[in-house]
């Protein structure tokens, strides 16, 4: 039952994959790639690691996405363009390596291997997928989760400063919009589309 | 269970197919995206190795590197609307501001 699962969400993430790469409307790559990222969160399950399934499809399928999609409407993208030598020549060459790193990859696992030796796991064994993670990520991992957290601030920050778009001097800055404290997400998309809000104007 | 050789030549096609897509694409927002793909690609074999090895470290970097792949897809999306508005366009083979 389980190998049946796993071949058909491998199926359907190597399709929508592909699909991202091979369409040429942006909006159905990025919704390709959602069910990409849902397939790929089947697979976690599949593989007993629920919380990062279950995060895989909040933040990525959820946040990231959202994302994606919202500046290829600003910018309001139609198809992509494709024609030219140039161009042909370069997708011949991409597939070409591609093949390549297939070809290495294959050759790698076609070589004896073997996963080294396990560490004994931390946790208790009674305990669920995310209380064990969480437990190891607030103890042997806190201070990479602390760096992360001073990561995500910079981000949001750098973010703002970029998305605000050039301004004359004499502008007053903006004062970032209420939706900072929910993630860099919500922060960019107001900063990008300030332009002169009305309560700017004299 | 699923062996790991299955696992691991998943991981390896999504991958190749992420590095295809970066370079026969032209639209920088589609080659953010086969980015994305490569890093979901790098996060499927480090489950199925923690699957594989009885550890949970495995699972931790994938949170560590979900967090990353949000920060750096906020700041590039920031930066390609920036170039959209300084440019009108998002090819990146009409970005060449730099070459000789």
């Amino acid at each position: 039952m389980i190998p049946a699962l796993f071949v058909a969400f491998a199926a359907v993430l190597l399709v929508s994959s592909l699909f991202v790469i091979l369409n040429r409307s942006p909006v159905t790559s990025a919704l390709s790639l959602v069910l990409a990222f849902c397939a790929l969160a089947g697979i976690y399950l599949l593989l007993r690691a629920e919380f990062i399934g279950l995060v895989q499809v909040v933040v990525y399928a959820g946040a990231i996405m959202v994302l994606f999609l919202f500046v290829i409407m600003y910018l309001n993208l139609g198809r992509d363009i494709e024609s030219g030598i140039t161009i042909v020549v370069r997708r011949g060459l991409g597939w070409l390596l591609g093949a390549v790193l297939v070809a290495e990859g294959a050759w790698l696992l076609a070589r004896g291997w073997a996963p080294g030796p396990g560490g004994p796991s931390a946790a208790a064994p009674g305990a669920g997928n995310t209380q064990q993670v969480g437990a190891l990520l607030y103890t042997r991992y806190l201070f990479p989760f602390e760096i992360t957290s001073l990561l995500l601030l910079v981000a949001m920050v750098g973010v703002i400063v970029i998305a605000r778009g050039r301004r004359g001097p004499a502008a007053p800055p903006v004062a970032p919009a209420p939706g900072v404290s929910a993630g860099s997400a919500p922060a960019r998309t107001t900063g990008g589309t300030a332009a002169v809000t009305p309560e700017e104007k004299p | 269970m699923i062996p790991l050789a299955w696992l691991l030549t998943l991981s390896g096609l999504v991958f190749a197919i992420g590095v295809v897509g970066v370079l026969v694409r032209r639209n920088a927002l589609v080659i953010f995206m086969s980015i994305e793909l490569m890093l979901n690609a790098a996060n499927l074999a480090f489950v199925a190795f923690a699957r594989e090895l009885h550890s949970l470290d495995g699972q931790v970097f994938v949170f560590f590197v979900m967090t990353v792949a949000a920060a750096e897809v906020a700041v590039g999306l920031a930066i390609i609307v920036n170039l959209f508005r300084l440019r009108e366009t998002v090819f990146v083979d009409e970005i060449n501001l730099l070459k000789g």
